[in-house]
């Protein structure tokens, strides 16, 4: 099964299946994501929020449960989550609550968690994201995931088991860190839908600044409902995936997990209501160490906690301290623009295509890099989109570097386009520059086309001169020269001729 | 330093866990010179205090009577006691309770049972018949009542001038009683949680034990008032207030709840009940019957209520981060179990037992939520009464006086609990302030206390009312031997040992 990994052989067996199959499968694919809140302090107590510190050095007496110790409510927390709901078109619940979900673990010091199980700040929402049709990126369509809800809840600690001393260590820094709980109904079909929408969520998030999202550092991390069905017939048993470290991974476990459970079902067998971690190196997903069958969470209103109240610019009380309050509306003026609406801001101003768009906005900073090129240049935009796209962007992902690590600055790839509009260099020159310009040897477009005589001849008499010496070195053949204003224009084999014939300047 | 050679000689009381001897005489050295250069901190500067010890003291092992804790030494200080402290209090010792505040004798907790301390007065004494000759004289002893029983002794027994309890189902009210003190349960949410080790979240207070109703109004002063680090304070501000001395009760309204006959009140205590209501009567103020109908109720609905946030609460002892740890280390499942077994006595594994029970996902409905409604409805019967124009309500506080303890252990604590705690536990249940005041001296020479129950944060009222009963009563002082040697004339002179009038 788990050469399934393999991408090739993956799509030769889902031909297969859907070949022999009896029946159509209809996959369903809902989400469970805990993003981490980008906030100074925890949730419930003012230790610091820090990726990587020295083990146990941001743990306040609350967060390691010394008893009579008292959760006290991060204000920014509330914050970042009613800024998301408003961004997933969510209803923000006015009166929110706070439950205790118990169950005993060593990166849990009270023995309990403390979430929003019965009425969570944020409901009823929904999420668009966009796929492409093909791989080419140039058929793209848009589908919508419904959000079910936002919680605000406690993050554990971690729990590093060393079986050789056989013992467990345990880091307290990430117990308590305030997660907001975004749960996506099963509207997805598969790893693709899956990946897209968790990618959308986290520009959002970024967008925000309510999360940072960064999935490798632990900030924003994924679970998986899946489950198969016959079209017309209830749902069929679900599986929950765990233990998927990046969004590529999330799409391979997914498709994975919905072929194990096709052919499961196909042969007869049945689907566990089980919880099971994606293996990355295998490809594959495998039941989990069975916990102690199912859980009773013996979920209690926090008591320590009264009603989150929230207003909006009707229902604030006039003489209530803005320090103490949060004003949904005052986020909502505050917003700022999502991914979706400065996508379509950039395809509306610049003249480009959506699929352009997305790519603009996938990676950090290449937006501002592109805008920053468009200030500095009369190239339009619809021709500097491809030197971004298809010259800086393939370099930098060749090289795995950010825009922001890139050696070529959007001032110098300016300068380069400047040259290429004014005629004063070839498009085939101008990409020898670029690959020059990448070298990060500090020297600008002007020097570098000096330095390889790359400039366009412009003089008339020498144009002619050069075609004349080529001419002359046919023999018995016919030449036809157009010849105009600004340059010559010859056939394509007399063109490859005179090219060479000059070092590296285009005719 | 009277007091602490006091604490010596009444060990056997067994009221003090911890005694914080070099601490307490730094603290009362710093408040002399305060007071040489006329710069106290406060009315409280130099006063000594008791706390019980479920109240994290910074540097000052606290161990809520268990083996789980014991030797636990909290980084932080409650914040009831870092405000004692601000004002120059002297910390005596942390008290001894009943095991994580569960009980009503004080009698279960690892370092032993509290006595009673009027079990050694000479009102009781002379009243007591010795049943024979070889029976051991010391084998009499009466309880204090629980769970604040050690802050109640302390206070009684002239150890130190207040101390520090905690009430969730009547543990400051009913020792109190039994000891012959003022004993003052506040309003839910007047006064900060933050620091006291919590038996039952929602029902939970500071208490405070003194010998008067003025001196438990300046404690008041020093502990009320909002704090951060507990979100269930009140955001108001509190001011604290002295008590004006009531000469007109004619315009107050006193009601007498009929449910608090309940089964088993002794016949003493009912006649006492009655006298006090005449008192009233006879002063001018309104008296009238009232009901509060599901009192009754209140004893499951307590059980079930207390026992699911006990289990939530207790969750946390695991041996990980600190307190008592098992050496069972083949997995962590198991090093849990035999770190929680060891560590937490029969009382404390039962509710705990119980309370995962109603949680559990079938039973929810039926008994916590049931429950909660419940505990709505007692709350309600509260509002009902007190906005008919009752003013403050007034019952017993106990079903009987102290029983001896050998009497006492013959039930388990269970049942002893929920007899007890009938007469105090609906007041934790609405939330309200309650205070018992010593009335007077039982058949047995017992001191015998009532309790008046007043409105929401309505302190002054209740206290105000409250101290005008205690100077109706007079209620006698305790006649201790070991008082009296320490003494050199200053308390025999005072009917009510106040501080106030003691600083000299």
């Amino acid at each position: 099964l788990c050469l399934w990994g393999h991408p090739y052989l993956n799509s030769i067996f889902l031909l297969f299946f859907f070949f022999f199959s009896l029946t159509p499968w209809v996959p369903v694919v809902g989400l469970e994501i805990h993003a981490q809140i980008s906030s100074n302090s925890k949730l419930f107590s003012g230790s610091q929020v820090q990726f990587a510190a020295p083990p146990n050095s941001l743990v306040s007496f609350f967060d390691a449960s010394l008893p009579g110790t008292l959760p006290v409510l991060n204000r920014r927390c509330v914050e970042a989550a009613v800024m998301t709901g408003l961004a997933l078109n969510c209803s923000i619940n006015k009166k929110s609550l706070f439950d205790r979900k118990h169950y005993f673990y060593a990166d849990l010091p009270a023995g309990y968690q403390i979430t929003q199980q019965r009425v969570p700040i944020a409901v009823n929402g929904s999420l668009s994201y966009s796929l492409c049709i093909d791989n080419k990126m140039s058929q793209m369509v848009t589908k919508t995931v419904r959000i079910k809800q936002i919680q605000l809840e406690q993050d554990s600690g971690k729990s590093l088991h060393d079986d050789v001393r056989s013992q467990t260590l345990v880091d307290l820094n990430r117990a308590g860190v305030g997660l907001m709980e975004v749960v996506m109904e099963p509207d997805m079909c598969c790893g693709e839908e899956a990946a897209a929408a968790v990618r959308e969520l986290q520009l959002i998030l970024q967008t925000l600044g309510s999360s940072q999202a960064v999935m490798a550092e632990g900030q924003l991390r994924v679970d998986a409902n899946v489950s198969v069905h016959h079209p017309g017939e209830p749902y069929g048993v679900r599986t929950e995936v765990k233990n998927i470290n990046s969004i590529r991974f999330l799409a391979k476990a997914v498709d994975y997990e919905i072929e194990r459970q096709i052919e499961e079902l196909e042969s007869g067998g049945t689907i566990l209501n089980e919880t099971r971690a994606f293996d990355s190196k295998l490809g594959c997903t495998v039941p989990m160490r069975d916990k102690e069958g199912k859980q009773d969470y013996r979920f209690m209103p926090e008591p320590n906690l009264p009603p989150l109240i929230l207003y909006n610019a009707r229902s604030l009380p006039a003489n209530m301290n803005h320090q103490q309050v949060v004003n949904i509306d005052w986020i909502h003026e505050r917003l700022p623009d999502l991914p979706s609406v400065k996508r379509a801001k950039l395809v509306e101003q610049y003249g480009i295509l959506p699929e352009h768009s997305f790519t603009l906005l996938n990676e950090a900073g290449l937006t501002e890099f592109f805008e920053d090129v468009i200030k500095q240049t009369q190239m339009k935009p619809k021709k500097v989109i491809g030197w971004i796209l298809n010259d800086l962007l393939s370099y930098l992902k060749q090289h795995s570097l950010t825009v922001k690590e890139s050696p070529v600055s959007s001032f110098l790839l300016a300068d380069l386009l400047n040259r290429l509009e004014k005629k004063e260099i070839s498009s085939t020159a101008a990409k020898q520059v670029f690959a020059e310009l990448w070298k990060g040897e500090g020297k600008t477009p002007l020097e570098i086309v000096k330095e390889k005589k790359l400039q366009l001849i412009q003089d008339q008499e020498d144009l002619e001169r050069i075609c004349q010496a080529v001419i002359d070195g046919q023999e018995n053949e016919v030449i036809i020269c157009q010849c105009r204003k600004d340059g010559v224009l010859a056939l394509p084999h007399l063109l490859g001729r005179t090219r060479s014939s000059l070092p590296g300047s285009l005719v | 330093q009277r007091c602490l050679s006091l604490i010596k000689s009444t060990k056997f009381l067994n009221a003090y866990i911890t005694v914080a001897e070099e601490t307490a005489l730094k603290q009362a050295e710093e408040s002399e010179k305060r007071y040489k250069r006329g710069q106290p901190l406060g009315v409280l500067d130099g006063i000594p205090i008791a706390v019980k010890d479920n109240f994290n003291t910074a540097g000052i092992e606290t161990t809520c009577a268990s083996n789980m804790l014991k030797g636990y030494i909290s980084p932080y200080n409650a914040t009831v006691v870092q405000k004692l402290l601000d004002q120059g209090a002297v910390l005596l010792g942390k008290t001894n309770l009943d095991e994580f505040a569960m009980g009503s004798g004080s009698t279960d907790g690892v370092f032993g049972p509290v006595r009673n301390p009027w079990s050694y007065s000479r009102q009781y004494k002379e009243k007591s018949v010795p049943k024979s000759h070889s029976e051991d004289k010391d084998s009499n002893w009466v309880i204090t009542g629980g769970s604040s029983g050690g802050s109640a002794a302390a206070v009684s027994s002239f150890t130190c001038f207040a101390a520090l309890g905690s009430d969730t189902g009547g543990s400051t009210r009913n020792p109190a009683a039994h000891c012959g003190v003022v004993g003052l349960k506040p309003t839910y949410g007047l006064i900060s949680r933050h620091g006291l080790i919590p038996l039952v979240n929602s029902m939970d207070v500071p208490g405070i034990l003194t010998r008067c109703v003025d001196d438990a109004a300046v404690v008041l002063g020093s502990l009320a008032g909002h704090d951060p680090k507990d979100s269930t304070t009140i955001q108001d501000n509190f001011k604290p207030f002295e008590l004006s001395d009531l000469t007109d009760v004619s315009k107050l309204s006193i009601g007498i709840p009929k449910e608090y006959h309940a089964p088993g009140l002794s016949s003493e205590i009912l006649a006492l009940w009655s006298k006090a209501a005449d008192l009233f009567k006879n002063a001018g103020a309104k008296v009238i019957e009232v009901s509060l109908p599901h009192t009754r109720y209140s004893i499951v609905c307590y059980h079930v209520l207390c026992t699911a946030e006990v289990a939530s609460n207790m969750a946390r002892f695991d041996g990980l981060e600190y307190g008592h740890r098992s050496d069972m280390n083949k997995s962590t499942e198991s090093m849990y179990a035999a770190t929680r077994r060891e560590g937490f006595n029969d009382v404390v594994r039962g509710r705990i037992l119980s309370g995962n029970y109603f949680l559990l996902k079938q039973n929810y409905e039926n008994y916590f939520i049931k429950a909660q409604k419940v505990r709505r409805l007692i709350a309600n019967d509260f509002v009902k009464v007190f906005g008919s124009g009752v003013d403050i309500l007034l019952t017993p506080t106990t079903l009987s006086d102290a029983i001896p303890y050998m009497e006492f252990i013959k039930e388990d604590n269970r049942t002893r609990s929920a007899q007890d705690d009938i007469l105090t536990q609906a007041a934790n249940m609405a939330g309200l302030p309650a205070i018992n005041v010593p009335t007077a001296l039982s058949e047995r020479g017992l001191p015998v206390g009532l309790q008046f129950i007043g409105r929401s944060f309505q302190e002054k009222q209740l206290l105000t009312v409250a101290k005008w009963f205690e100077k109706q009563v007079k209620f006698p002082m305790i006649q201790l031997d070991e008082v009296k040697r320490h003494d050199h004339g200053v308390f025999q002179h005072q009917k009510s040992a106040s501080f106030l009038e003691h600083r000299t």
